[in-house]
């Protein structure tokens, strides 16, 4: 049911751990629905040098997190807030239909480390276009 | 493909070779509709009947109670459509419970929208019902109660003799979902009061897409497939002989081993569970004893079900999680939220349901494998993170 890079990215995840003294650190899901995605980011020059990841969730959840690390490191906070859910399914070679709210929850997660960061930094938390996909009582 | 460990005997089983030599004929060269007159087809009905024997023989029923349908939730579709249509001049109220496999709660569901009322049993902690419960329930419009005899995900084997006494006094049909019980516990549809049973061949070595539903002499039941008149004119269509066939072989070999079935089985269950409860936060789920002999259910706290599954898949074994991740829908299995699992817990479950070609061997090294699965998950997690953190309480249920 998984595509080969999504089953590389779930035996071989990159970037799992913790970031001990993080910029940021965005925490979205719901341990209810199965699935809580934590993302750590370093932040330099308004550059995302490291991220890192810890996930509770079934394998896609896992490989959006890992995809969703290897493709905002190295990027402006700018260009990683942008990183869609659409860009980490694509990365992956697709995710089954069930399985897209994994990688709307590594978008989520990004954008939550991120303003985790801004606060921290005095500036604004960006809004966050999409509700939060757990706000629902059900998992959906 | 590797090396295969094939630990989901609950979901299906291989067909056994004895089994297939036996339907091989019928395909081929015995090919006779059962319903013609030349000898070609008295050979196959033949078959059918000496079949039906052997099914009645395993149940202790009579083998003109036994009907062959296409497998488990044919005849669990039958019993309710065909019990609740065909008494709704008694009453409109069903009791079942809350853990049935879905063939049977989306029946009553379906039945619920057409007028009907459905009493869902809760279970206690390991899966069980309530006997006061289910007596309280029965009420003057009680017409049909549907118990499972042991649960698919938990393996979990419900008072049967028991709830058929209280269905016999009160004159109320009593039907059993006994797709995973056959083969694996011992029946009689006589001394145990049950009125219809539900089975299905590929539980027991057969092959799928066939099965039968016992029908005590008497019961007044509506046709669920109606046509032409086989099966005494309650179960239309030619019948599927090849499969029927297996079916009557499989069960009649299930029958000859069930004792050392159950033992052989059992001491491998435990072992298994014995290992696995040396995992810290783990927990059986289902009843310690009361429980079919293949079945172990756990729960993994701060892991999810599915990415359990795919580690084990990568290593050749074959398990089922409750984690709605592994099911198609989102929602954790409605089995272990009726135990009392909460959900974040329920999503770590794990089931390996073991067979007869199941070997000791496999068992060593599932256990071999998951100590080192479970970590790596947990070290993955988010929740185990701040468990340690905060040093909570050990895995327990909320009751």
């Amino acid at each position: 049911m998984y595509s080969e890079k999504v089953m590389d990215h779930f035996m071989n995840p990159r970037n799992v751990g913790e970031i001990k003294d993080a910029d940021g650190v965005g925490t979205v899901g719901n341990p209810v629905c199965g699935d809580i995605m934590r993302i750590y980011l370093k932040i330099e020059d308004n550059i995302i040098k490291d991220a890192k990841f810890k996930t509770f969730g079934c394998g896609a959840a896992v490989a959006s997190s890992s995809m969703a690390t290897e493709l905002i490191k190295g990027k402006t906070v700018d260009d990683a807030w942008g990183t869609s859910n659409k860009a980490v399914v694509e990365a992956l070679e697709g995710l089954p239909p069930i399985k897209i709210h994994c990688s709307v929850l590594a978008e989520q997660a990004i954008h939550a480390a991120i303003n985790d960061y801004r606060i921290k930094h005095g500036m604004e938390p960006i809004k966050e276009e999409h509700k939060d996909i757990h706000d629902e009582e059900r998992c959906e | 493909m590797g090396k295969i460990v094939y630990m989901d005997n609950s979901a299906t089983t291989p067909t056994k070779s004895e089994v297939l030599e036996e339907m091989k004929p019928y395909f081929t060269e015995k090919y006779g509709n059962p319903s013609s007159i030349y000898s070609l087809a008295r050979e196959t009905k033949a078959a059918i009947e000496k079949s039906r024997e052997k099914v009645a023989k395993v149940l202790g029923a009579n083998p003109d109670e036994i009907y062959f349908t296409a497998g488990g939730s044919e005849s669990d579709n039958w019993t309710l459509k065909g019990i609740a249509y065909a008494n709704q001049n008694k009453g409109n109220h069903i009791i079942t419970t809350k853990i049935e496999h879905h063939a049977v709660l989306h029946a009553c569901e379906y039945l619920e929208k057409h007028g009907f009322e459905v009493t869902y049993l809760p279970v206690d902690e390991y899966g069980l019902i309530n006997l006061d419960d289910f007596k309280k329930a029965i009420t003057d419009k009680t017409i049909l109660v549907s118990v499972m005899f042991a649960n698919n995900e938990i393996g979990t084997i419900e008072p049967i003799a028991e709830v058929g006494k209280i269905c016999k006094d009160k004159g109320i049909y009593f039907h059993t979902d006994a797709v995973q019980a056959v083969g694996n516990v011992p029946i009689n549809v006589k001394k145990m009061n049950i009125d219809l049973l539900s089975l299905s061949a590929h539980k027991f070595y057969g092959p799928k897409g066939v099965g039968a539903l016992y029908i005590k002499k008497g019961v007044k039941i509506n046709p669920l497939i109606h046509g032409g008149g086989q099966e005494g004119g309650r179960r239309a269509g030619t019948e599927n002989v090849p499969g029927i066939v297996g079916l009557g072989k499989a069960i009649e070999l299930a029958g000859e081993s069930m004792d050392s079935h159950i033992e052989r089985l059992t001491k491998l269950r435990d072992k298994l569970i014995g290992g696995i409860m040396k995992i810290p936060y783990s927990k059986l789920n289902g009843h310690p004893v009361k429980r079919l002999p293949g079945n172990v259910n756990v729960c993994f706290r701060f892991i999810e079900g599915e990415s359990m599954l795919l580690l084990l898949d990568g290593m050749g074994v074959c398990g089922s999680s409750g984690s709605a991740c592994s099911s198609g829908s989102l929602d954790p299995s409605h089995v272990l939220l009726a135990i009392g699992l909460p959900p974040e817990i329920a999503h770590g479950s794990l089931r390996l349901t073991l067979g007869d070609f199941t070997t000791e061997e496999d068992v060593d090294y599932v256990l071999g494998l998951l100590p080192k699965f479970v970590k790596r998950l947990r070290d993955m997690s988010p929740l185990y993170e701040e468990f340690i953190k905060k040093g909570e309480e050990s895995c327990t249920a909320k009751k």
